[in-house]
């Protein structure tokens, strides 16, 4: 593979991913010479996460839902040309006439390079949101999407007895993922009450597949046994050197915690999250416009033809608005065809109209009431890598007067450490009491050996 | 028969390969992550703090999050669910900032 070759490419995707994989071979198949960088070893993102090949699975379909579509994008990067640039981590781009994407390929200084293309569209998915509670350091307490990654990539799981924690519809998803691998599932816990649902129901009638979607986790997780307590939460995990229980307790319409409704689950892991979070710093740190989504994350901002604000840029899928696999698929062939300069059929756009008002709804429904940060308690670790306590973050805003993320950052040292603040973000902006969720800045995307970054070429 | 992780996804594995984990041996399956190795053993903390000394293992899963961080082959700081495991490998946990060699 040149790492540079002398014709730049007409389009880098960035990121292999339902909305990257859709993109790259409608491009190729409307003729552009295509790249399509990946960290990952094998095409597929988070969401088509596969056994390596070595684990032999001859049934990666039945750790998936809707894993034909991938099959099918697959076939077709297969038969398309695309330059498919496996374990790629880009860790910067250079905007330009002609884009530059600095990727990190390894530790040594060489384990580099630079790929040149006229177009980049970024579809590099997103990450869980969380939100601290007293115990969720400890070993067992893994993020929900996690705990499916490791299942989807690894056929492991991190405990037999797993509660399921947080908001959102990935819960179900992994909840019905690990009983049908076989942990037992005593509970899964929503704080939400679901009732926000009940205001789109037009935009529920128009999404089907999405409604059918929950019924198949709903009947997995009924044939099971699994409890779904609503409007509830874990406020607290229990063990010393790994979890052995957790405390659930029901919350009001702001997710505060109502006093003598807790209960004690036993359990050997807990997974956890608030949503998703679109991953954009590549685009925000080159000061592309964003957008704030219903349920506070920021994501974004694009053009009815996926275009960002800054020229030669688009986006598709998450990156644009949390919104699941179909949506991030429509969205990829739509951005290749307008970047190759082909029509967009009408029923294509439609579909993305759907797909993203049901993403709307959805993140509406389960935007995180303003009441749990009353589950913290003094000591609790808010910024896990520089182990910093919600005490800590209170005296900076209470006594120090800090107003934002960022104050309360260079006071306490929250979010300066490994992850970059992606842990502890959102909760420490909510801390602080910032009203307005800001774009996470990072001038680098992922670590980059000082080697590779002395002499970027 | 029992419902396991390897049992839905109809997976015959290759032959399974050892690493050492803190001086001992553990298996590996083909294609593994070390976080994986290690979480089919029932390990779920290869890591202490910095400052409290706490425990920590695999989090986020897709090396956002740097908990599952370890020292792999005299190499501090690697990400262990992001790293597949080599026949080999000696993975020991990681104290602190993980230099302590450099006495820094
Ligand atoms: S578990 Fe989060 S980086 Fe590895």
């Amino acid at each position: 593979m040149p790492t540079s070759p002398s014709e730049p490419y007409d389009l880098a995707v960035i990121g292999a991913g339902p909305a990257g994989l859709a993109a790259a071979v409608t491009a190729a198949e409307l003729g552009l010479r295509c790249a399509l960088l990946d960290a990952g070893a094998r095409p597929g993102g988070q969401y088509y996460r596969h056994p390596a090949p070595g684990l032999g699975a001859a049934h990666p379909e039945r750790l998936h839902h809707g894993w034909s579509v991938f099959a099918a994008l697959s076939d077709r990067l297969a038969a398309s040309g695309v330059d498919h640039l496996a374990g790629h981590h880009v860790w910067t781009a250079e905007q330009g006439e002609v884009w530059r994407l600095h990727a990190t390929l390894g530790p040594e200084a060489a384990d580099r390079a630079v790929v040149r293309a006229r177009s980049v569209l970024l579809a590099t998915g997103a990450y869980e949101r969380q939100l601290p509670f007293p115990g969720w350091t400890l070993p067992g307490v893994v993020t929900a999407g996690g705990a499916q990654a490791m299942l989807k990539a690894g056929l492991v799981l991190p405990g037999r007895r797993i509660v399921v924690a947080g908001s959102g519809p990935l819960l179900l998803a992994a909840a019905s993922s690990l009983v049908t691998a076989g942990a037992a599932v005593p509970a899964v816990v929503e704080a939400t009450d679901y009732l926000g649902y009940a205001r789109g129901a037009r935009t529920l009638a128009t999404n089907p597949a999405k409604l059918l979607e929950g019924a198949n986790h709903g009947a997995a997780l009924l044939r099971h046994g699994v409890r779904l307590r609503r409007s509830s939460a874990v406020v607290e995990a229990h063990g010393t050197d790994r979890v052995t229980g957790v405390t659930v307790a029901r919350l009001d319409r702001d997710w505060r915690p109502v006093p003598g409704t807790e209960r004690r689950i036993d359990c050997d892991a807990l997974a956890v999250g608030h949503g998703l979070l679109p991953q954009i710093e590549l685009a925000t740190e080159l000061g592309a416009e964003t957008r704030v989504t219903p349920d506070g994350t920021v994501a974004l901002k694009v053009d009815p033809g996926q275009r960002t604000s800054l020229p030669g840029l688009w986006a598709a899928g998450e990156t644009c608005g949390v919104g699941g696999a179909d949506l991030a698929v429509v969205e990829g062939e739509l951005a290749a065809r307008v970047i190759a300069g082909a029509p967009v059929p009408a029923a294509l756009r439609r579909r993305r109209e759907r797909r993203r008002a049901f993403a709307e709804l959805m993140a509406a429904a389960h935007r995180p009431g303003p009441g749990w940060t009353d589950w913290l308690r003094p000591d609790t670790d808010v910024c896990r890598c520089e182990e910093v306590p919600a005490a800590r973050i209170r005296e900076a805003v209470d006594e120090l007067g800090a107003g934002d993320a960022r104050t309360v950052k260079l006071l306490t040292r929250a979010g300066m450490g490994w992850c970059q603040g992606r842990m502890c973000g959102p909760a420490v902006a909510c801390l602080a009491g910032d009203p307005n969720p800001r774009a996470d800045s990072r001038p680098l995307a992922c670590p980059v050996p000082l080697s590779q970054l002395a002499d970027p070429t | 028969m029992r419902r396991t992780p390897a049992a839905l996804a109809g997976a015959e594995p290759g032959p399974a390969h050892t690493i050492e984990f803190d001086g001992r041996e553990i298996p590996a399956l083909p294609g593994q992550t070390i976080a994986a190795a290690l979480w089919a053993e029932g390990i779920l903390a290869w890591r202490t703090t910095r400052v409290g000394g706490c425990p920590r293992g695999a989090f986020c899963g897709i090396g956002v999050c740097f908990d599952c961080l370890a020292t792999v082959n005299g190499r501090p700081n690697q990400r262990t669910c992001l790293l597949p495991a080599q026949p080999g490998d000696t993975v020991a946990t990681q104290e602190g900032h993980g230099r302590a060699d450099l006495a820094v």
